[in-house]
C-alpha cells in the first residue's frame, strides 16, 4: 500500500489525449512540479479541467503556451492574458461554467452519480432549451457529472498510503478532483511517517489516491509573489 | 470615478451579524474601509469564511489568498473549505449580502457584469451564483462609463449575469433602490444636482419627496 512513486515515471503513464483535472485556485493548490514534468515530457492534445488558467507562463499557463492543451474546461481565466488571446484566436477551445457548477459537476462525478438539477444561469445565455426539464413544477437545468482520466493534485501533507491534508485556500478543488478522476497523482513537500496523521483530520482518504510524489524542493511558483507588495 | 466616495458610502451597508461576499475589484476594496470592531464574516469563493484585510509582506501565507488573488489575513472564528462547500454556502442562501461590480444595471434589477461580447470574456467565475442566490445584492459602480454613457439603464444591453437580482445601486452620483414600482432615488451626491443626475441616467428614476445627501 506504499504509493510513493518517482516523478518522471508517474507522469510518463499519462498519454497524449488524456483528460486531466488540475487542482488549485490561483497558485494555492496548483501542482506546479507535476505540471512542469508534463511540460518536459510534452504530452499533447490534452483536455485540462481547472478553476482558472493560472497566469501567463505560470502553472498550466506553460502547457497552454506550449501547445499541449486542446481544450480547457474552467470558470474564469482573467488573470492569464495569453490564454485569453489564444482563446480569441481559436488556438485553444475553452468551455466556461459558473464556479460552483463546475465544482458540483466534479463532486457529483466523484460521488458515483451522473448529474444534477440546478436553476443557476437559467435566465442567461449559458442555458439553452435542450438542457431544461420540468421537475416537480419547476423549470430546471440538467448538468452532467464531469469525470477525468487523471487528477494532478498538490497536498500539504501525505502519508505513504496517500491520506491527504491540504492547507488553507489550497483546498479548493483538490478533494473533489481526487474523487472524480480514475488516476490521482499527488505531489507533496511532506510525506509523514505512517500513523502521524490524525485519522479525523484527513481531507482525502487514501482510497482515492493512486500515486504520491515527494517534492524535494517546493517550486518557486509557491513563493510569495513580491509584486503584490510593491507600491 | 470617485472610488473612495463610493466605498465610503458602501461601508454604511455593512452591519454587525452579516455574512458577506465582496466581488472582485471595487467591492473587495471595501474591506479596507471596515472597522475592526465590526462583527461580520467575509466569504471568499475560493474557500474562506472569515477573510479579512490584506496581509503585509510579513503576514502573507502563500496558501492564503482571496478570490481576487491577493494575500489576505483571516479573522478569529474563520473556516476553510473546498469549492463545493463554498458554493453550497452561496446557493443555499447563507449570505446576507453580496456587494458586486457592474457594467450595466437596469430598472428591473437585472445585472450585467461578466461579459462584453468581442471585448471581455474571461469567464463566469462566481458571479452568477452570487447574483442569483444572495437575497441582498448591492451593486457598486461608476454612474457612467469612461465615455460618459449611462450604466444605469432601462434595460441591460449586455448579456446578463442574473435577472431581478439587484436590491440597491451605489454610484459616485446616487444611491438607488430597485422596487416593484421601479428604481427609486434615495440619496444624491452633494457634488451634483438632480437635473445633472437625471441627464446622466437612462433609467427612469422615481423621486420621492425626501432625498438624502452623501
Amino acid at each position: 500500500m506504499n504509493k510513493q512513486q518517482n516523478l518522471q515515471q508517474v507522469i510518463s503513464q499519462i498519454p497524449s489525449g488524456a483528460s486531466i483535472m488540475v487542482s488549485g485556485f490561483g497558485s494555492p493548490g496548483t501542482p506546479f512540479t507535476l505540471i512542469d514534468e508534463l511540460l518536459n515530457q510534452g504530452q499533447k492534445n490534452l483536455t485540462l479541467i481547472k478553476n482558472d488558467a493560472n497566469e501567463s507562463s505560470v502553472g498550466i499557463g506553460k502547457l497552454i503556451e506550449n501547445g499541449q492543451v486542446a481544450k480547457l474546461i474552467t470558470t474564469h481565466i482573467g488573470l492569464n492574458k495569453t490564454a485569453i488571446e489564444m482563446m480569441n484566436q481559436n488556438a485553444i477551445e475553452v468551455e466556461f461554467y459558473p464556479q460552483g457548477i463546475l465544482a458540483e459537476k466534479i463532486r457529483i462525478a466523484g460521488s458515483g452519480c451522473f448529474g444534477f438539477l440546478t436553476d443557476i444561469g437559467l435566465d442567461t445565455e449559458i442555458t439553452d432549451e435542450s438542457q431544461l426539464i420540468d421537475w416537480q413544477g419547476k423549470k430546471l437545468k440538467i448538468e452532467s457529472a464531469l469525470n477525468a482520466d487523471y487528477a494532478l493534485i498538490h497536498a500539504n501533507q501525505s502519508d505513504m498510503y496517500g491520506n491527504l491534508i491540504y492547507s488553507a485556500t489550497a483546498i479548493n478543488f483538490s478533494p473533489l478532483m481526487a474523487m472524480a478522476a480514475d488516476n490521482v497523482i499527488v505531489e507533496t513537500p511532506d510525506i509523514v511517517a505512517a500513523g502521524r496523521l490524525k485519522p479525523e483530520s484527513i481531507h482525502t482518504p487514501s482510497v482515492f489516491v493512486t500515486s504520491v510524489v515527494k517534492l524535494d524542493i517546493l517550486s518557486t511558483d509557491y513563493e510569495i509573489m513580491e509584486r503584490h507588495f510593491e507600491r | 470615478m470617485n472610488a473612495n466616495k463610493i466605498l465610503k458610502r458602501a461601508s454604511e451597508e455593512i452591519k454587525d451579524g452579516q455574512v458577506i461576499n465582496l466581488g472582485i475589484g471595487l467591492p473587495t476594496m471595501l474591506i479596507e474601509h471596515l472597522s475592526e470592531e465590526l462583527d461580520v464574516f467575509i466569504h471568499s469563493e475560493n474557500g474562506i469564511l472569515g477573510s479579512w484585510k490584506k496581509a503585509s509582506r510579513e503576514q502573507a501565507n502563500p496558501s492564503l489568498i482571496d478570490a481576487g488573488g491577493a494575500y489576505v489575513t483571516n479573522r478569529i472564528g474563520s473556516s476553510f473549505f473546498d469549492s463545493a462547500v463554498s458554493f453550497a454556502i452561496i446557493r443555499r442562501g447563507k449570505l446576507d449580502l453580496s456587494v458586486l461590480g457592474a457594467f450595466e444595471v437596469d430598472e428591473q434589477g437585472n445585472l450585467a457584469n461578466w461579459k462584453i461580447p468581442g471585448r471581455f470574456s474571461p469567464g463566469i467565475g462566481g458571479a452568477m451564483e452570487l447574483a442569483q442566490k444572495t437575497n441582498n445584492v448591492v451593486v457598486l459602480c461608476s454612474h457612467n462609463d469612461k465615455h460618459g454613457n449611462p450604466k444605469i439603464l432601462k434595460n441591460c444591453k449586455l448579456p446578463i449575469t442574473a435577472s431581478h437580482c439587484v436590491t440597491r445601486i451605489i454610484t459616485d452620483k446616487a444611491v438607488m433602490d430597485v422596487t416593484n414600482e421601479g428604481l427609486v432615488l434615495r440619496e444624491i451626491s452633494e457634488e451634483t444636482t438632480l437635473e445633472k443626475l437625471l441627464s446622466l441616467t437612462e433609467a427612469n428614476l422615481i423621486i420621492p419627496e425626501s432625498i438624502g445627501y452623501f
